[in-house]
């Protein structure tokens, strides 16, 4: 490996961001930055379903009244975009994956992929086995507040441990897979699992 | 054979600062010298690092200025707080070398095979990315009915104002539409608004035509021209948006 060149004259500012909180390549913000690849939908609570498996059949299905009516979780995690911010110690609200499992009479997720499908036609592709014990849930509060629809409301997976674009906005169904398949954004180049802490940012790293 | 490519590690390159051109008094290009460029289709951008000499490293991403072929130009906004903006378009002189990777991004892409007319929608430095395809657009010399709307502060804000303007009287299918939302010239008969729903249908091509649409500002813009433009019957999956924000530094 040679070592990078030097950028004459540039001292960096942002070493305060430097701690065991911010994956390698990442820098500090305190607002939120929006990131969406096309318009931000119109959010309809009572034409909302949210859904477990395939769209014809699904496991399960909720309605917006029912899906609020699910044990509630809050966390407070760290969040790290590809794009190189870190927000740090964000409060959601939602339900956990694992409740849902549980609400849709699931002892275990029913195959080892997902992919995870939103309005807009956005999907993308997360394992199984990084949504279980308390890895992700699907959010409908933000500090407190209803989620935006900027933000992805009404609903959004959350899963932090990965770059925030597996963190889906809005959400309606997770399907699940033998085999993994790309979403959206793996198939335009990213990652096919997004760890930040590996910096595994586009394809190949 | 197939015309698939395997998946190869985007690898950091040196790009060497080889012409800097004050664009704005807060924007500049920088024009690059990277000897392994792959080449990039217009939209796409780069991942730049830099490292001071203790090895403290950044990392930002930065839309790519050029058309494919013509050597690398990435448009840079100064932000205050910056840490990276404030030294690439500040501190950098020619000659000075940072390391970047890419291109990034297969999704907010124009080549000129595409069919159909373009409607591109800038604001400040968010013209950069939809440069690059009017560039691209000029070089392989199409003449895909294209129209920029681009907003600026003032007149001293317009990013590449005279390429735009020359670009646009040498070809009756493209016309560029600016819009002052702060401060006007004396004799100014253009926009001086934000850009909403009229004028985006004044300007722009009917939802009929299915023209391609592609949105680039800070966020509040996009969101309110992207909603607009869904208002008035674009389809959504014709509309491409990149936002930044504060945070974009």
């Amino acid at each position: 490996m040679t070592e990078p060149p030097i950028s004459r004259g540039f001292r960096g500012r942002g070493r305060s961001d430097q701690s065991s909180r911010v994956p390698p390549g990442q820098h500090l913000v305190t607002d939120f930055p929006v990131l969406s690849a096309g318009p931000t939908p119109e959010p309809d609570l009572s034409a909302w379903r949210f859904a477990l498996g395939e769209e014809d059949s699904p496991l399960a299905e909720w309605t917006w009244a029912e899906f609020n009516a699910l044990p509630q979780t809050d966390v407070v995690v760290d969040i790290h975009c590809v794009t190189t911010w870190s927000k740090l110690d964000t409060a959601w609200r939602g339900v956990s994956f694992d409740t849902l499992l549980e609400a849709a009479g699931l002892s275990e997720p029913p195959g080892p992929f997902t992919l995870i499908h939103c309005d807009g036609g956005y999907t993308t592709n997360v394992p199984s086995e990084d949504l279980v014990d308390g890895k992700a849930m699907v959010a409908t509060l933000y500090e407190g507040e209803p989620l935006h629809p900027e933000h992805g409301g009404p609903a959004r997976l959350l899963v932090p441990h990965l770059y925030f674009w597996k963190s889906a906005k809005w959400i309606r169904r997770i399907a699940f897979l033998d085999e993994e398949q790309p979403g959206f954004w793996e198939e335009n180049g990213y990652h096919i699992y997004g760890d930040p802490w590996r910096e595994q940012r586009y394809d190949g790293d | 054979m197939t015309a698939t490519e395997a998946p190869a590690r985007l690898r950091w390159m040196t790009a060497t600062a080889r012409e800097i051109i004050d664009e704005t008094p807060r924007v500049r290009s920088l024009v690059l010298d990277v000897p392994d460029w792959p080449g990039h289709k217009a939209g796409q951008h780069v991942d730049v690092r830099l490292t001071a000499d203790d090895g403290y490293q950044a990392q930002r991403s930065y839309s790519i200025a050029s058309a494919p072929g013509a050597p690398l130009m990435l448009t840079i906004e100064r932000l205050e707080s910056g840490e990276v903006s404030s030294y690439l378009a500040g501190d950098l002189r020619a000659g000075d070398r940072f390391e970047l990777r890419g291109p990034i991004g297969g999704y907010f892409v124009w080549t000129p095979a595409l069919e159909g007319p373009l409607f591109l929608v800038a604001g400040g430095s968010g013209v950069v990315p939809l440069m690059a395809m009017l560039r691209a657009r000029a070089a392989a010399g199409v003449k895909t009915p294209t129209v920029l709307l681009y907003s600026s502060r003032t007149g001293a804000d317009i990013i590449y104002r005279a390429e735009l303007d020359s670009l646009a009287d040498g070809d009756a299918s493209l016309n560029v539409v600016h819009t002052l939302t702060r401060a006007q010239p004396s004799g100014w008969s253009g926009y001086s608004r934000r850009i909403d729903r009229a004028m985006l249908e004044e300007t722009g091509f009917s939802p009929a035509l299915r023209p391609r649409i592609f949105v680039c500002g800070p966020t509040a813009m996009v969101e309110t021209a992207a909603s607009a433009l869904r208002a008035l019957g674009h389809a959504a999956n014709l509309i491409k948006t990149e936002r930044f924000g504060p945070s974009g530094r």
